[in-house]
């Protein structure tokens, strides 16, 4: 086999499965193995190489499958293959070989079986029929979601961990759901009753139906194409389709054909240091079952792999007793378990705190001194679960009723104390990266430590972390504001003051700056406090919104007349024409369905206006931190697929928002269909056509940082779409920084509240700060005050005074403003032109004709 | 040129706008000759001229830019990249080897007059 030479030569190590698991083996050996003592062979059963398992769920909600993938670049060269789609069959243990079902066969000095688990599907008779699911990858969640869209309704068995995610994907695609468990409560492996009760009750406030304490017997096919669940106390329920999603049984099978021991109930048995009965094959994560004991999350997988990528380059790692706590977001419902959560360590005292009212569950487990904290269960509010998993075997420094109540304090977390479990990252090691590789903000701290990267329940402690050390960035403004921009809106409407020199001589210091100027003309704006280039307000504005038009390179400026929606009249569009050869304008189609024309100068532009307002059009606020567009696709009243009137909704929200000035731009789109033509999920506020209303989307972008809008609400009349979009945008423009998208916003959301989207959904649906009512007036005062920026300009003599070229030669273009052709259109010099290229100084001079 | 009022021998006056057409924190284009001047009226009332021309982009638009302050010297941000201008001496303080002309500049009977560079 491998040729004998001086220099050890490489080895083979085969790892069976590309899972969560399996690519991190193969990351952990590269890591430690920089002289490639390891060639490496992976072979992976699904087509799609590793992808974060544990956010399988959020693939129904906007994540693509790229944006769950976890192979880094660079990570498979000719040393380490990755072969997708090709499932090893066969371990021939003399000769150390693996046959895969294509035929390939690989052979190996190491092997690592990272084979993963499968659903485990009860015997229940009928439960192979069409239209049973189990809810594992991400070909099955695109069979559940073909399916979700066909049948209204669909029931989960099992309402453990898995099923409960299985139920969060079921509803999120708009099936009426139910939840079925065994036992007598929800998520029995985690929670205890009282727990479990209040979760119950969250999860069917939310619209679930849940039965505890039910058999299933069998199923039987409908002749509607649906099924017929049959349960042991003689209950039947109808419905179209059913998740098995309780529990995971090991893939064991290729370790028992190769005759590897295995665990009493399955599972592939290791060591401490995760190798097999047989020296040369190891196996990690949820296949592997440790002296005895099996572990179904990624938290101890990683472990595994770890150890056995030390002991295949010479150390003597092993695996110790894994933590197994848990946190998850369950239907926008907290729920965190961990240390001795059933209170099975002898003489163990339980100190519960329970609001049934206010769904809010939280039990300590401490040692019958209470001197020591063991353990707990949170529902409702897990807020504190990060702190204080890593305060379990310590001595408690507050009373339980405090730790309860108050929240643990986190100043004194050990360097040693476990922040992220699931990579396994100490306090010591997050300061570090803080001090020693300078990183200022959560996502420094990721990229450097990988803390926060997998579950992400540890961010608002890695935050705390940042804010201790005095390392996080100040959230002031500027040198001239101590607060931050939602600081300075709330004083700004609180107070009442209205102008930028009695706010800043109150709660600022100096004269401002192009940072601080523009961000308090925005929060008056917001407010409405008229033109926004009345009096002084006008010094503030950066130069696009000071002149109602976009900044070029050259000086010159773009000027975009509103198209709500994109429709635009026959005349609309010849004026707009007209406009643009009698001024000599470059014409070019926006992405956002309208027409921009550049070259304008100075001067020109109240001109350029006249014509347009005198035409019916108004500003399309191009220039603005505000609405710009709402793009939407035609609808029902053309398309044969449409099923709802996208261009009509696209119009009345672009007429609707117009000129509302908020911390960045807003971009919406509305789309008829699913085949989302408008491109609405890559919008700030998207809503997509469904055959029952509208889904509303939040948060996409495009740009440097694409990101897909998370569904929001689903099957919405035109009526509460309406609202709920108010209320957003208000709420966006009072609480986002300065130049925030409402991607980041939402984002930033998330690492506070632990998860954006279920916040936004307490504040904006719950009115949990019950502050709807005022957002509502707001955006009712903003609509009714609506007036076009350009026509109220052309009013004033005052303001009509800005709009020259020279204070000492109003008419005298400026003579650096140079142009050439191309395509039949100008452009604006560039330094490499030829000199000898017909050069149009200060535009066309046309005769420009009132009309 | 427009009317000029001759003070020095060496130096030529030219009257550009009336002192209250400027606004308050906010600068004006002029043209002394054939020179595109950005003139400046801070909050304290001082008048200030810099050449119009920004030396990032290249174009004629400083005048369009913000005027504030930074550690308490009066400043105008490019309107194109944002880089800040000392209104006193021209120096662009986020680039130490970059600076405009200064112009002198002057009120005479509620006229605000720029000089020649």
């Amino acid at each position: 086999m491998t040729p004998h030479t001086n220099v050890p030569p490489a080895r083979d190590l085969v790892v069976v499965g590309n899972g969560m698991v399996g690519q991190r083996l193969v990351e952990a050996v590269r890591e430690r193995d920089p002289e490639r003592r390891w060639r490496i062979t992976v072979l992976g059963e699904e087509s799609r190489a590793a992808y974060d398992r544990v956010a399988l769920t959020s693939y129904l909600t906007g994540t693509t499958a790229d944006e769950l993938g976890l192979v880094p670049e660079g990570c498979y060269d000719e040393h380490c293959v990755l072969h997708l789609g090709d499932a090893a069959q066969d371990i021939d243990r003399v000769a150390r070989t693996v046959t895969t079902a294509s035929g390939r066969t690989v052979g190996y000095d190491a092997l690592v079986l990272a084979t993963g688990s499968v659903p485990f599907v009860p015997p229940v008779p009928g439960a192979g029929a069409d239209g049973c699911f189990v809810y594992r990858t991400l070909d099955d969640l695109d069979k559940i979601r073909e399916r979700a869209g066909r049948v209204g309704s669909g029931v989960v068995v099992g309402g453990g961990l898995l099923g409960l995610e299985a139920a969060n994907a079921l509803h999120s695609l708009g099936a009426d759901t139910t939840v079925v468990e065994f036992a007598p409560r929800l998520m029995p492996a985690q929670v205890d009753q009282g727990g479990g009760e209040v979760l119950r009750r969250r999860i069917e406030g939310l619209g679930l139906t849940v039965r505890v304490a039910t058999a299933t017997e069998r199923l039987e096919p409908l002749d509607d194409g649906g099924l017929r669940m049959v349960f042991a106390d003689g209950d039947v329920l109808d419905t179209g389709m059913v998740v098995f999603s309780a529990g995971i049984r090991p893939r064991d099978g290729l370790a028992r054909a190769a005759g590897l021991e295995l665990g009493p109930r399955g599972g592939v048995a290791v060591d401490s240091g995760c190798r097999t009965s047989d020296p040369a094959v190891w196996a990690v994560g949820e296949c592997a079952v440790v002296d005895g004991s099996g572990y179904g999350l990624v938290a101890p997988g990683y472990e595994m792999a770890e150890v056995v990528a030390d002991r295949l380059l010479g150390g003597s790692a092993t695996f110790g007793e894994s933590d197994t706590s848990t946190k998850l977001k369950l239907l926008g419902v907290d729920v965190a378990s961990f240390g001795d959560a059933h209170a099975a360590t002898p003489d163990a005292l339980e100190v519960v705190y329970a609001d049934p009212v206010g769904g809010v569950y939280k039990k300590l487990v401490v040692t019958d001194d209470a001197s020591q904290l063991l353990g707990g269960v949170l529902v409702g509010d897990a807020s504190a679960y990060a702190a204080l998993r890593t305060m379990v075997g310590e001595p408690l420094t507050d009373t339980p009723e405090q730790l309860l109540t108050a929240g643990p304090q986190v100043s004194g977390l050990d360097d040693a104390a476990q922040v992220c479990s699931c990579q396994n990252v100490t306090a010591g090691t997050i300061r570090a990266a803080i001090h020693d590789e300078a990183c200022h903000d959560v996502a420094a701290v990721k990229g450097c430590t990988r803390a926060g990267t997998t579950c992400g329940s540890c961010v608002p402690l890695i935050k705390t972390l940042l804010a201790q050390s005095g390392a996080a960035a100040s959230n002031a403004l500027c040198e001239h504001f101590e607060l931050s921009r939602a600081e300075l809106f709330d004083v700004v409407r609180a107070t009442g003051l209205r102008t930028f020199s009695e706010i800043i001589a109150r709660h600022g210091s100096g004269r401002g700056c192009d940072i601080c100027k523009p961000a308090v003309a925005s929060i008056l704006a917001s407010l409405g406090t008229g033109h926004i280039l009345d009096g002084e307000q006008a010094t503030l504005q950066d130069t696009n919104d000071r002149f109602l038009a976009n900044i070029q390179r050259n000086g010159t400026y773009s000027v975009v007349p509103r198209v709500p929606g994109g429709e635009l009249t026959p005349e609309a569009l010849i004026t707009i024409g007209e406009v643009a050869r009698d001024f000599g304008l470059y014409s070019k189609i926006t992405g956002g369905q309208r027409i921009d024309l550049f070259g304008a100068r100075v001067e020109q532009l109240p001109a350029i206006w006249r014509r347009l307002v005198d035409a019916g059009l108004e500003s399309g606020h191009a220039y603005g931190k505000a609405l710009r567009t709402v793009k939407s696709c035609v609808g029902s009243t053309w398309c044969r697929y449409g099923v709802q009137d996208s261009t009509s909704l696209a119009i009345m929200l672009e007429t609707r928002y117009r000129g509302l000035r908020a911390p960045h731009k807003i971009k919406a789109g509305v789309s008829g269909c699913a085949r989302e033509c408008a491109e609405a999920r890559s919008k700030d506020v998207g809503v997509i056509a469904t055959e029952n209303g509208w889904n509303l989307y939040v948060g996409g972008n495009g740009g440097f940082r694409p990101r897909h809008a998370d569904l929001f609400a689903s099957d919405l009349t035109t009526d509460r779409l309406v609202v709920l979009v108010d209320r957003l945008l208000m709420f966006y423009v009072r609480t986002a920084d300065r130049l925030q998208r409402t991607a980041a916003w939402l984002e930033a959301l998330g690492d506070e509240h632990g998860d954006g989207l279920a916040y936004l959904h307490r504040v904006l649906v719950d009115d949990d700060l019950t502050i709807c009512a005022d957002l509502d007036a707001a955006v009712q005062r903003h609509v009714g005050s609506y007036t076009d920026e350009w026509a109220a300009v052309l009013d004033d003599e005052e303001k009509l005074k800005r709009f020259v070229s020279f204070v000492n030669a109003p008419g005298t273009p400026d003579p650096s403003i140079r142009f050439v052709t191309e395509r039949g259109q100008i452009r604006p010099t560039a330094a490499d032109d030829d000199t000898a290229a017909p050069v149009t100084v200060a535009g066309p001079t046309l005769e420009v004709v009132r009309r | 040129m427009t009317s000029g009022t001759v003070t020095a021998p060496a130096r030529t006056w030219t009257a550009v706008c009336g002192y209250d057409d400027l606004v308050p924190e906010s600068g004006a284009p002029a043209l002394v000759g054939t020179d595109q001047v950005a003139v400046f009226r801070t909050h304290d009332g001082a008048v200030y001229a810099l050449s119009n021309h920004d030396p990032f982009s290249t174009a004629s638009v400083l005048s369009r830019g913000i005027v504030g302050s930074r550690d308490g010297v009066p400043t105008v941000a490019s309107p194109m990249h944002k880089q800040v201008f000392d209104l006193r001496t021209g120096a662009c303080l986020d680039d130490p080897e970059v600076r405009v002309t200064v112009y002198p500049v002057r009120v005479r009977a509620g006229r605000v007059e720029v000089g020649s560079a």
